[in-house]
Formats: structure tokens, sequence, C-alpha cells
């Protein structure tokens, strides 16, 4: 129960509980609400940067197991979101495999791939083992680039639109029914993630993250912890990267350089580190900047007509400077302020 | 035997100027333990303002060098003081993102002021060219492995015999002994990103002579994490060493083999490095105590 001085537990069960107040249950209500309607609100440029954010919020609720929950650093995120890409669009178009069944390959070729270039985790910690995941980065891209088999030698590949049994996706819906999908799998995933953290296995990432050689002292196994920590970090991002190649409908190594390595960790580190609600904050955040950002020189293109040439420079300084400003201002993110502000709501009139 | 001889000349430079972008970067983790991803971006300021102030300005040569020394004082002294200084004691993600932020903004100001197209500079370094052993080398690319030479061996020499130089050993070895010695800490992080900045310049201004200044540059900033690695993260030393062997090593498989691995095989030396000696050849093996 809410009471004006915090939220007391009398039971276990109570504090195990996702969810403890109404204001609770109401946000996720509206939250819902609004979730269902944005179809019917939204037109089909919106609609689409919707669906773009649908995907790297499982991209950016994966990373956050790794990076906010495990701690060990990852600058590899593109080259498996490569890997998922590329594994689902070759199973599902060369061998006629159902596109269910070729996105469930494809996770688990990801985690497989995660697992492998987690080994150096065992031994590298902190700064070393993110330029260890740097070099996996580049080898997967060199891979990517240099093997013909992947792309048939033309450099890219197409992906049939998206036919599930009787279902295909209709040229006119496009958008909307791309977004029931994408919605649909990323509440599983962010569920999925939120239970992991409430399991020994969840328990045991925490423990390593805040300090692996007191939870070896009591019993964690580190090198299960790790290399778990990466694989199943891994298959939520090779979901993302297979849905990437069946909604863009091509794949191709531009779309998996380090700069999308690096606009995850963005993601993370805006919406806050070690939190699941943080990762979708900070991937709503970081899929609506550039097109906010678009917008703005839009609006004021007419009067400064220099701003619009500098579009793709300005996009990539607000991108640093939100960066720089969350790290130095709000460390632990988008997260952290919204708790804040609730808090500050709940205890009102007292100061906490 | 001539392809031979100009792949290890043009390796050699390549290495020589790896191995003054990696010093910039063992320097700041030397006495900070910040891994600096904005490496490659303090190089494509500096080579963007010794354009500006020879070629846009049209100073001399000499006066340029001053400008660009100058700027990369103030930015060293700018980018410790108000984005690195608050990270301090924070994890090591936050300050790892912190300099990929700053490398996303350096470069964005860059671009904003040059715009993407590459930019002409009248070469400084001669561009004639000499006979090695019979084969025909570039004469600027012999010039930068002496300057770089130099700029190293002056590196060394400063930290052998000045004061500052002994200080900031001090701190890197333990900050804690240094401050009650009565060195300010605070000074000698300043420090580490002034000599970073200035050393980047110079890479910077050799490396646009060799090829061109354009937005490219900031991309060699990546390769500098095998370089630190295979010599050791925090090792003057271990630069060179491994500055010259990534250099030879990319411009022989380049060479010999193929041009697309010969980007990846730094990678794959670094991983081999990571997995046999984690610590690089002259790095210092620090045991964690809980």
């Amino acid at each position: 129960m809410a009471t004006a001085t915090g939220i007391h537990h009398r039971t276990y069960r109570s504090e195990l509980r996702l969810r403890t107040t109404k204001a609770e249950y109401f946000r996720l209500a509206l939250m819902l609400v609004l979730l269902l309607a944005a179809p019917y609100i939204l037109d089909k440029y919106w609609l689409g940067i919707a669906n773009v954010i649908l995907i790297s919020v499982i991209g950016a609720v994966g990373l956050n197991i790794l990076v906010g929950f495990t701690g060990q650093i990852s600058l590899g995120q593109g080259g498996f979101l490569a890997v998922g890409a590329f594994t689902s669009a070759i199973i599902s178009d060369r061998a006629g495999v159902p596109v269910p069944i070729s996105i469930a390959i494809a996770v688990i070729m990801t985690a497989a791939v995660g697992a492998f270039f987690g080994l150096p985790a065992l031994r590298l910690k902190g700064l070393y083992l993110a330029i260890a995941t740097l070099a996996s980065q580049e080898i997967i891209m060199f891979v990517v680039r240099r093997w013909e088999w992947l792309t048939e030698g033309k450099g890219y590949l197409e992906v049939n639109r998206l036919q599930v049994g009787g279902f295909e996706v209709e040229r006119r819906m496009f958008e909307v029914q791309w977004y029931w999908i994408l919605l649909a799998l990323a509440i599983l995933a962010v569920v999925v993630a939120r239970n992991l953290f409430r399991t020994t296995l969840g328990r045991s990432f925490m423990a390593v993250r805040d300090q692996d050689i007191a939870a070896e002292a009591i019993g964690v196994n580190i090198t299960r912890a790790k290399v778990t920590a990466f694989a199943v970090s891994s298959g939520f991002v090779g979901l993302a990267g297979a849905l990437t190649a069946h909604y863009t409908e091509t794949v191709t190594w531009e779309r998996f350089t380090l700069d999308v390595s690096v606009l995850y960790l963005a993601m993370i580190i805006v919406g806050g580190l070690g939190s699941i609600a943080g990762a979708v904050y900070g991937a709503i955040f970081m899929g609506l900047l550039p097109a906010l950002l678009t917008e703005l020189v839009d609006v004021l293109g007419s009067s400064v007509p220099a701003l619009s040439d500098q579009l793709p420079a300005l996009k990539n300084a607000v991108f640093g400077i939100a960066i720089i400003v969350f790290l130095l201002v709000e460390p632990r993110g988008l997260d952290r302020i919204w708790t804040r502000m609730k808090d500050y709501i709940r205890f009102w009139p007292f100061r906490y | 035997m001539n392809t031979l001889i100009s792949l290890t000349v043009y390796g050699l430079s390549d290495g020589a100027l790896l191995a003054l972008a990696a010093l910039g970067f063992v320097l700041i983790y030397k006495a900070t333990r910040v891994i600096n991803f904005a490496q490659g971006e303090f190089l494509l300021v500096g080579a963007y303002m010794f354009y500006t102030a020879f070629v846009v300005m049209r100073l001399p040569l000499i006066f340029a060098a001053v400008f660009g020394v100058l700027v990369a004082i103030v930015l060293g002294v700018v980018v410790e003081r108000f984005v690195l200084r608050p990270l301090i004691g924070e994890h090591a993600i936050s300050v790892i993102m912190v300099t990929i932020g700053l490398s996303a903004v350096l470069r964005a100001i860059i671009q904003i002021f040059f715009g993407t197209a590459v930019r002409e500079q009248p070469p400084i370094l001669p561009t004639g060219t000499i006979q090695v052993a019979g084969a025909t080398v570039p004469l600027n690319r012999l010039i930068v492995i002496g300057v770089a030479a130099i700029v190293l061996f002056a590196f060394t020499a400063f930290f052998q015999k000045s004061r500052h130089g002994v200080a900031m050993r001090a701190v890197a070895d333990d900050q804690q002994a240094a401050l009650t010695m009565g060195i300010s800490v605070k000074r000698i992080f300043s420090l580490a990103w002034i000599l970073a900045a200035i050393s980047a310049l110079i890479a910077g201004v050799l490396l646009a002579d060799l090829s061109a200044v354009e937005q490219g540059i900031a991309a060699f900033g990546l390769m500098v994490f095998p370089v630190v690695i295979l010599g050791g993260l925090d090792s003057v030393p271990g630069t060179v060493v491994g500055g010259l062997v990534i250099g030879l090593l990319k411009q022989y498989v380049s060479g010999y083999a193929d041009p697309g691995l010969a980007e990846v095989i730094p990678y794959i030396v670094l991983v081999a490095i990571l997995i046999v000696r984690p610590y690089g050849i002259f790095g210092e093996t620090r045991i964690e105590r809980v």
C-alpha cells in the first residue's frame, strides 16, 4: 500500500510483486491504452519510427542485460545484430523455412555466437573487455562484408515480404501490421527480461556485476553466469536483428557498424543502466531524437536556411551532447529521473 | 625485394604515426585510467586546426604549428576539466561512453565548420622520392619516421628528466602517495590530456600530409587499440613496438595477401594477445585485491 511515507511491505509475497500501488496499475493501463490506440492516431511516417523504436527496445533490453545487469561492457552489439539478421534472412528465404522458425534459429545462433565472443570475458574485465568486444565487432563485420556466400556476391540481401502461414503483410497496411507484430514481441521481450531478474540466474548476473570475487565466494558460478549473460543478451539482440531484416526487407552490412553498437550503448546510458524500463525509455529517446530534430530544423529552416544543410552534423552533435550531459548530470538516466518525479508526488508534502 | 622495401617503409611510417597517436592514449590511461575513445578525433581536430592556420589564415608554418599547439592545450584542458573530471571514480562504462560522446561532438563540430569534402593543403614535407637499396620510396614517409622518432624521444626524455614528467610517473604509480608528496594530481591530469592532444596534433598533421585533410583521419584512431593492447596499455615504449608491429603487419598483409584482410588483421592480433597475454608485451601486470 502506498502511504504518504512510502511503501511498506508486510509479507514477502507483496515485496516480490512487480507492481504494488494502485497508481502503478493505473499507469500500466494508461500505457496499454496508448499503445493500442497508436496505430489509429499516428500516420505512416510516425508509425514507421514507432516500429524502429520497438525493434530497438528489444535490442536495448538485451544489451542492458549484459552491460547494465552483468557489468560486462560490450561494443559488439552491431555485429550480433548482423548475425541475427543474416541468419534469419538466409534461412527463411533460401531454405524456405517458415519465418517464425527462422527467427527462432537466428536467436539461438546469435546466442551461440555471443557466448563464443563472450569467452574473453572470463579472463578480462572492464576496459580490456570493451576493447575485446570492439575487436569482435570488427571481425564479424569483416566476415559479413567479405564472405560472398552470404549475399551471393551482391553485397546486400533482399528479404521476401513477411509471410506466415496464409497471412502476408499487405503493402497498404504495412506499418500497421508490423506495429502489432513488433509490439507483441517487444512486450514479450520486456516481460521475459523483467522476470529474468527475479530468478536465481538473473540474481547471479547482478552479483557478478556488483563484485565478482565476492559473488564467487558465496558460491555463484562466475563462468556460467558470464557466458550465460552473453548468450541471453545476444539472444535478444539476435531477435532484434532478425526483425530488422524482415521489417526493412534488405540486409546490408552498413546497418550494423560500430556506430550502431555505440547508439545502443547510448540508449541504455540515457535510459538507465541496470533497468529494463530504462532500456525502453532510452530506445524511445534515441529513436525520437533524430526525428524531432529533423522536425525542428524543418520549422526553423525557413528562416535559417543554413541549418538544414547541417542536419547530419547537428544530429551527431546532439547525440554526443545527450550522452555527455546524461553521464554528467544524471548517470542513472531517464529511469532515475522518472522515479524521482514519482517519489516527489507520492510523498508530497513531505520531501522524502 | 623492391616491394618488400617499399612496404617496409610504408609500414614503418604508418607504425610511427600509430605510435604517436597511441602515445597520447597511453599518457591519458597511465595518468588518469581513462580509455580515450576520442583519440582519433583529437587527430582530426589537430589536423583541421593546423589546416585553418596554415591554409585559411595563411600563417607561416611555424606560427601555424604554434596555433595548433595552443588549440590542443585548450582542448586538453577543457575536456579534462569539464568532461572527465566530474566522472572520476565512476564505473568504466560511464568513462568509456563519455569519451565516445565526446568523439561524436568533436566530429560534428569539425563537420559543421568544414563540411565533409576533402580539403586541399599544400605539402609540408618534401614530396620527392629517394632510392633505397634499389627501391623508390617517397621521401615524406621517411621524414615522418624521423619526426615521430624525435617526438617519441622527446617525450621519453621529458618523463625521465623533467620535474613534471617525474611527477606524472609518480601519479601513474600511486595517486595517494603522489598527493602526500605535494604533487597536484589535478594538474597532472590536465597535463596528461594536454600532452595527449599535442601528440595527437603532430600525428594528425603528419597523417594529413601523407593522405589528405578529411574526416577519415578520425578512423585512424580505432587502430590505436590493437597497438596499445599489443604494447601494453600503460607502457610508453610499448606504443613504439606495438605501433611499428601493427603498421608493418598491415602493410605486409595488404601488399602480399589482401587489402581487406589488412583492415581486420590488427583486431585478430588484438584478440590473440588478449587471450595469451592480456597485459601486452610491456604492460604492468596488476593483481586485483579484494
